[in-house]
């Protein structure tokens, strides 16, 4: 079967479509939201909060809850946690740490207790599923991107002043703390979510890879979401191709796909700061 | 009057670092306010910024709000690598003047041109922050302040970092936006001889206040020979 015919079945069918319009929804809200975290330094409250979400899915699955009635409540809880403690500063990101590799733990547990590891826990963790997502999943997350998104660009303004300068923006009579609270609230949505396609061990990539990827050539901020979005809708598309191709998990392929367009990007913008030395 | 402070006491980490601290600002005052460090210049600061509430005692403004304070905080270690172009700076200051507009007008773009026009910064708009020197960033910040408010503006150490000729350039702007624009000017400050060059009052903070009034009296004051040095004694005090 050459490239072409390959093509045209990925296309054809059904579950392919699906998994590709709910992969570029959640890379799109991942990749926006993902400008303003990891500029505020605040990654780690992503690989946090979708190690929150994997226990909490381990415990719902086992207990026999729905897991995204029991997951976005609770993740979103941890994520205003989260934000609480990396305010504070010092000590923060250990603090993150320890409640990501706990939450995991008692998700491994709460696994082991209810009859060990089955294929739909696996998919939670590494994502393999992104072919079997239905249409109801295809919808939920095409929901979340149009909120994600809408809310993102009417707040775009707030939002960029208090990535930039949070003490300016407060000192100056903004809202600092409910903006930083809607983005941490969006983003345990977008994980939630997210998890399911691309796994909760690696969905935190998805919001850090996109944004660094775009710093490396862009000098505005406009320019960085607008790169890091285009970054992430082409990462998904490339990674499914390749894990169809090679029949890989396509979570993983989708983050290694990040991985390469990440280390394109970085030499070209040096490269292209040695030719300006000269 | 235009800012009043009675009786202000502020924590800072569970301590105590300003106490029982009364002063009053008028318009068009130029006030530094000095001190070693640790003194609680920048807590006062912060909470006549309202980044921190007073453990007790009043603040009070006259005649304008919060959200037209033009404000130049210090520098983060975020921003320095932040990419970001000029003009999005600036634009920023104009956000307390939204309400909730979700995006800026017309007048909006107007009022960061002539704010970047004022601090010769409109040929640098579509460069990107982390590219420029630390004299350029502190006037785009200053753009930025302006935008934010225009009868008051309060400045966090702003000569922290800069060179000698960057520091006289800023002071010059500072000067001129305090004479011809009639801007009350709010500034903590290191530097004692700028200080007392450039303000027309100076408060001296050691967690309580030890000094506030004219220029010329504080420099007859034994605080003020102290931070001065003794090599400027006989110049100065």
């Amino acid at each position: 079967m050459n490239t072409a015919e390959l093509l045209k079945m990925l296309f054809s069918t059904s579950f392919t479509v699906y998994a590709l319009i709910g992969g570029i929804a959640v890379a799109l809200c991942a990749a926006l939201l993902g400008v303003s975290l990891v500029l505020k330094r605040y990654s780690m409250i992503g690989d946090g909060l979708s190690h929150v979400g994997f226990g909490v899915m381990a415990v719902a699955m086992t207990v026999g809850v729905a897991p995204l009635a029991l997951s976005i409540p609770t993740v979103i809880i941890a994520a205003i946690f989260l934000l609480r403690i990396s305010e504070r500063g010092i000590g923060g990101d250990a603090a993150i740490a320890l409640i990501s590799s706990s939450a995991l733990a008692i998700g491994v547990i709460v696994i082991s207790l209810g009859g060990g590891m089955n294929v739909d826990i696996s998919d939670y963790m590494f994502g393999s599923s992104i072919l079997t997502l239905t249409k109801g999943d295809v919808i939920i997350s095409i929901v979340l991107a149009a909120v994600v998104i809408m809310l993102y660009i009417i707040m775009h303004n707030r939002i960029f002043a208090i990535t930039f300068d949070e003490k300016f923006a407060t000192a100056t009579g903004n809202r600092s703390g409910l903006y930083n609270m809607i983005i941490a609230v969006l983003t345990a949505v977008t994980i939630v979510i997210g998890m399911r396609m691309i796994g909760a061990l690696l969905i935190s990539s998805l919001i850090i890879f996109p944004p660094l990827t775009a710093m490396r050539v862009c000098r505005s901020y406009r320019s960085v979401e607008i790169c890091s979005v285009i970054v992430a809708a082409v990462c998904v598309v490339a990674g499914m191709l390749v894990s169809f191709i090679l029949s890989i998990p396509t979570g993983a392929a989708i983050v290694l796909t990040n991985l390469c367009v990440f280390i394109i990007f970085w030499a070209v913008s040096f490269i292209a700061r040695r030719i300006v030395r000269r | 009057m235009l800012i009043e402070v009675k009786n202000l006491c502020m924590d800072y980490d569970r301590k105590p670092a300003v106490e029982d601290v009364s002063f009053s600002v008028d318009e068009g005052d130029y006030v530094c306010i000095v001190g070693e460090n640790g003194t609680g210049k920048s807590t006062l600061m912060k909470g006549l910024l309202g980044l921190i509430e007073p453990v007790s005692g009043e603040i009070n403004f006259n005649g304008i709000t919060r959200k037209q304070i033009g404000y130049l905080p210090q520098q983060t270690p975020v921003q320095r690598d932040f990419p970001a172009a000029v003009h999005e700076v600036v634009m920023s200051g104009r956000l307390s003047s939204c309400g909730l507009k979700p995006f800026y007008s017309r007048k909006d773009r107007q009022i960061a041109a002539e704010n970047m026009q004022l601090l010769g910064i409109s040929d640098i708009a579509k460069l990107s922050y982390r590219d420029l020197s630390g004299g350029q960033q502190q006037r785009v910040l200053m753009a930025r302040a302006l935008c934010a408010g225009e009868r008051l503006l309060v400045l966090d150490e702003p000569m922290a970092s800069l060179d000698p000729v960057v520091t006289a350039q800023l002071y010059s702007i500072i000067k001129r936006l305090n004479t011809e624009r009639g801007m009350t000017i709010l500034m903590v400050s290191h530097d004692i001889h700028g200080a007392v060059n450039q303000a027309n009052r100076v408060i001296h903070m050691n967690r309580r206040m030890e000094f506030c009034g004219s220029v010329a009296d504080y420099m007859k004051t034994d605080l003020c020979k102290c931070m001065m040095g003794e090599e400027h004694k006989d110049e100065h005090c």
